[in-house]
């Protein structure tokens, strides 16, 4: 069952990637181009899942779509851990009192999520992709500071740690050749976890209209047009809505899947 | 015990300052002159200096927000510059909305959760188990705004079962009030249900390893009945922390899920204030969601230490 897990998240992670990668080369329709005449058509052989309320294929659309979901979901993460697992380090080998003030701050910084963050951002910055991406991003962060955090300690209590310091390898050092290979799984999880978060964010965002603004398409924004039509063609909610869960999904899986590989007690567990 | 909770009273005061200090830096950023908004682009330069004195905006940053906090000590939360409403009297009839809907929503969500959690933890080897955690694991995958519109795609627009939009006041018409929330609370509590189920089940599973638990089987108690006596006591401890984490993440998409339903709660308010760069408003609905959130955190350690007395010990 590990091994599903495992696999279909690895799966729809892939085919997320594959949509995003198909639409630069290939869509069957331009995704913007505004066509009065084929509004609203169903799903049929021209327009695999039909058109919106502007003749615009949907198809086309959900290709593009993956583009801004995957895009926010990179640069958030990497914001996230590029600002999280140095911190994160640091305090692992500084003094105690730093790491208390340190948790303690974000404590309070998870009483701000990422969507209310990019709320705020929005109004100071306007809705745009970057705000999106740097408020799930920042509010990241402290899930970063905190797994490295307690990874790191965990490896520098090990013997080969207390070696390589009585040998006069400096702290910077372990840290690099140590510390950090032995948590790089363990930041992998939280990478495909926050991921996920992203994705999340991103659509709820762009549904709020705060995020990429159109004319490009994201899956959010296809969800608010698609509700606004939902009394002429309630089949248009589908697809985007397949396409954020099924991204959503895979991320959770693979770091699930991921996570159990980590931990073979967590196998004979469950 | 005391001590303890003195200790975590501290840290909740500390915690309530950093917090109103970054929302204060942020609502302060926001571009654009409210004078010059409130004005429109015609106004002199003069009109618009004296309009910014009228409002404090001339003062520096530190005065404003002494004065902010100051105000907010006695339950003012200052002007709204563009109604001229004070910032109070905009939220609190939006207040009820929201806190209704996030209040049902965990409620159903627990209600849900608990026996799932626990059925798929006794089935933990088998196919029902695997179809809970399926279905929560899927769950957990579908945004709460994104159910909502689905559930009225299927119940109103299909079915025409419930209103897709609109609130009705509990006290003018309390049926109505009632059918206006069942979807909205639906679609917010399916999301949580899907993580606390998860969170339960791993509780429960905890309590299937341990001694007082074999005890009991070998004493001839049913598998039910020794996980409600004992396991019941021993997830809650967990199920309470969950929740409190999620509250936040709860309130958000409750934010969210009001712009799906048009409900006149503080997501449309905080929405409309950010739209309009009404600062005061967004600071006090951003500043009253957060203190709300380390409020019940805080509450949340201290049931903590009450349902599990070696929690206060381990962290002191």
């Amino acid at each position: 069952m590990k091994r599903l897990e495992l696999g279909v998240g690895v799966t729809l992670v892939a085919l997320v990637a594959a949509m995003a990668v198909v639409s630069f080369v290939w869509t069957p329709y331009d995704p913007i181009r505004i066509v009065p005449a084929d509004r609203l058509l169903r799903p049929g052989p021209a327009h695999l899942l039909g058109t919106d309320a502007f003749g615009r294929d949907l198809f086309s659309r959900l290709l593009v779509g993956a583009r801004s979901c995957l895009s926010v979901g990179v640069i958030s993460v990497g914001i996230a851990a590029l600002i999280g697992v140095p911190v994160g380090l640091f305090v692992a080998q500084g003094p105690r009192w730093l790491a208390r003030v340190v948790l303690r701050a974000t404590d309070i910084a998870q009483a701000l999520p990422a969507l209310l963050l990019a709320i705020l951002l929005a109004g100071v910055f306007g809705g745009s992709t970057t705000t999106a991406m740097v408020a799930i991003g920042a509010a990241a962060v402290p899930q970063f500071i905190r797994v490295t955090r307690a990874g790191a300690r965990q490896v520098l209590s090990s013997d080969y740690v207390a070696a390589a310091r009585s040998a006069g390898i400096p702290r910077w050092r372990t840290a690099w050749t140590h510390v950090l290979p032995n948590i790089g799984a363990l930041i992998g999880v939280q990478a495909s976890v926050t991921f996920a978060m992203a994705i999340l964010a991103e659509a709820a965002l762009s549904y709020l209209g705060l995020a990429t603004q159109p004319p490009t398409p994201t899956w959010g924004r296809m969800l608010k047009e698609a509700q606004d039509f939902l009394y002429l063609q309630p089949g248009q909610v589908l697809w985007p809505a397949l396409a954020v869960a099924g991204g959503v999904l895979g991320f959770n899986l693979l770091g699930d899947g991921l996570r159990d590989r980590l931990d073979p007690r967590l196998r004979e567990a469950a | 015990m005391a001590s303890s909770v003195a200790r975590r009273l501290g840290v909740f005061v500390l915690s309530l300052l950093a917090a109103s200090v970054v929302i204060f830096l942020i609502a302060q950023a926001l571009p654009g002159d409210v004078a010059r908004i409130m004005l429109g682009n015609e106004a002199s330069q003069a009109d618009v200096d004296a309009l910014r004195a009228q409002l404090g905006l001339d003062r520096p940053l530190p005065v404003r927000y002494l004065e902010w906090m100051g105000g907010l000590l006695h339950g003012d939360a200052g002007t709204s510059y563009l109604s001229g409403a004070p910032v109070s009297e905009l939220i609190a009839p939006r207040l009820g909305v929201t806190l209704w809907l996030t209040g049902l929503a965990l409620v159903l969500a627990v209600l849900v959760a608990v026996p799932l959690g626990m059925v798929a933890a006794l089935h933990r080897r088998d196919a029902g188990g695997f179809v809970v955690s399926a279905v929560a694991q899927v769950g957990m995958a579908v945004p709460a705004f994104v159910a909502g519109i689905v559930l009225v795609a299927v119940f109103s627009v299909r079915l025409h079962l419930l209103p897709a939009t609109g609130y009705v006041p509990l006290r003018s018409d309390p049926l109505g009030w009632a059918r206006s929330l069942v979807l909205p609370v639906v679609a917010l509590a399916a999301v949580q249900a899907s993580v606390l189920t998860r969170y339960v089940r791993s509780a429960f599973i905890d309590v299937l390893t341990e001694d007082y638990y074999r005890t009991a089987r070998a004493v001839g108690w049913t598998r039910g009945l020794a996980m409600l006596r004992h396991g019941l006591r021993n997830a809650s401890l967990s199920l309470v922390t969950v929740l409190g984490l999620q509250l936040a993440s709860v309130l958000v998409g409750a934010i969210v899920i009001e712009q799906v339903f048009v409900l006149p709660g503080l997501g449309q308010l905080l929405l409309e204030a950010v739209a309009q760069k009404d600062v005061l408003v967004v600071q006090g609905i951003v500043m009253l969601l957060v203190v709300f959130v380390l409020l019940i955190n805080a509450l949340v350690e201290v049931a903590a230490v009450a349902l599990d007395p070696r929690v206060g010990e381990e962290v002191a």
